[in-house]
């Protein structure tokens, strides 16, 4: 089977920007969430790319085309592109898309009629605009769209990149999730689900969690074919080894208290990598803090991983930035492979006291070593699930 | 009733606006050379009927090529 390399990464998070600030700082133990939303405070878009491209994107777009410029110079891509334009995709992933254009727009249209909608209204909201513009910014001419299942966008979109390149469609593919939903609208809705946090605080497993805390941001990675990586050589980071994505089937909102969907995506995307659950060093979670989805994804990963479930460390990193919605999965595959590299686990911040059977290690306070046995491989899994009943499983190898 | 310099001022800063370079505007520019294109060109539309009440149909839009064109057909109208 083609093996497929991570070779470029770049991240915009609201603990600041770029894909090392992001682990270096998580690691650290800083938290980039402020009253109560996780922000992209350090952000200015024309910091990083002209007026017109700036104007031409929606701020989901604008945090993915930076992403992309970093992850593409990451790559050694920034002196050109290394294969035919046509053999790259540009897949990238959102939860809702340019929802602050379609705000403004709506509140354009109510107080002065249609004709106060602007032309660049459809070109900024539309959900494959972050994938459109990528490729736009960069000339990528091959397999170019959007994926959208909430808040497991990006690790879809990440999936079907590797799915891209292992079939042939593409030798590379420049593949992530973006999101840009702190808007009033926003804010009210899923304040109207009451999935947000009330507190303003992100404890993922704690027994205090009361909600999700919103954040934004994007996460860009470069897929290639292994062998043409090797081949131009190329830095490797990580192997996307394996995806497995299932449907819940069960409601809307609220995941299945079974767990199995989830369960049966773990397991899928570590048979997709040949792996066996005792490979699995460390998980990055979904780790919401709402209290549903932490329940469910505990009971998750004891049926996926049976007893090695207890020796893992289970860390989220929506304890320091938040949920980043159709960008979560794609930042926090980054997030993973920095962790592998690093060998060193960041923690779950807040986190303090146990809720009776969310018994796991969730590796509270601090970040800790990775050790590694005798020819364990660094492998992690990275889970990610969504309204809708969406659940997408990555696994990720460090090289 | 608009005067032609206030056109010409709207015209120019929303050029410059939508990422054309500020001291490349003038009137003999081509609009392609400032990197405007046909959806800057539905923004422009869009202020100059708010602004001046002049209605640009897409067979106007398809005249202008440069700086000046714009001016003077909205400066004929207005």
């Amino acid at each position: 089977m083609v093996e497929v390399v991570v070779t470029g990464i770049g991240a915009v998070t609201p603990l600041g920007i770029g894909a090392s600030t992001l682990y270096e700082r998580w690691a650290a133990g800083v938290c980039g969430i402020e009253d109560g939303e996780g922000r992209c405070r350090e952000f200015t878009a024309t910091e990083h790319l002209s007026v017109k491209d700036a104007r031409r994107a929606d701020r989901f777009t604008q945090f993915a085309l930076v992403a992309s410029i970093e992850a593409l110079a990451s790559a050694g891509w920034d002196e050109g592109l290394p294969y035919e334009a046509t053999r790259i995709g540009s897949i990238v992933g959102t939860g809702i898309g340019g929802i602050g254009t379609i705000e403004a727009n709506d509140l354009a249209l109510f107080e002065g009629g249609p004709k106060h909608v602007s032309p660049l209204a459809v070109p900024l909201m539309m959900g494959n605009a972050a994938a459109a513009a990528v490729s736009m910014r960069h000339g990528l001419k091959g397999p170019c769209f959007g994926t959208v299942s909430a808040c497991s966008s990006g690790a879809d979109a990440i999936g079907m990149a590797i799915r891209a390149i292992r079939y042939g469609d593409a030798v590379a593919v420049v593949t992530g999730g973006a999101e840009a939903a702190l808007t009033p609208l926003s804010r009210a809705a899923f304040g109207a689900l009451d999935a947000l946090s009330t507190s303003g605080v992100s404890r993922p497993f704690d027994a205090r969690r009361d909600g999700f805390v919103m954040g934004e941001g994007a996460g860009v990675l470069v897929l290639e074919n292994g062998d043409a990586a090797r081949a131009r050589g190329a830095r490797i980071l990580a192997v996307a080894s394996g995806y497995g994505a299932t449907a819940d089937a069960h409601h809307v909102t609220a995941p299945a208290p079974s767990g199995e969907g989830a369960a049966a995506a773990i397991a899928r995307s570590l048979e997709d990598a040949g792996a066996q659950p005792s490979d699995v060093v460390y998980v990055n979670a979904h780790g919401t803090s709402t209290p549903l989805n932490d329940r469910a994804e505990t009971v998750a990963l004891k049926t996926a991983l049976g007893q090695h479930a207890a020796k893992v460390p289970i860390s989220s990193t929506k304890s320091a930035i938040g949920h980043l919605l159709g960008a979560a999965g794609a930042v926090e595959a980054i997030a993973t492979i920095l962790a592998l590299r690093a060998k060193l686990i960041p923690p779950t911040l807040g986190w303090a006291e146990r809720d009776g059977d969310l018994d796991l290690d969730y590796v509270p306070d601090r970040a800790r070593a990775l050790e590694l046995g005798d020819g364990q491989r660094p492998l992690a899994i990275s889970n990610s699930f969504g309204f809708g009943g969406h659940n997408a499983v990555l696994c990720l190898e460090a090289r | 009733m608009a005067e032609p310099a206030q056109i010409e001022k709207v015209i120019t800063d929303s050029l410059i606006s939508f990422g054309a370079n500020a001291e490349d505007v003038n009137r003999d520019a081509e609009l392609t050379a400032l990197d405007i294109d046909s959806l800057d060109l539905a923004e422009l539309s869009q202020i100059i009927e708010e602004q001046f009440g002049v209605e640009l149909t897409s067979a106007d839009v398809a005249e202008i090529h440069t700086v000046g064109d714009a001016i003077d057909i909205v400066v004929e109208r207005a």
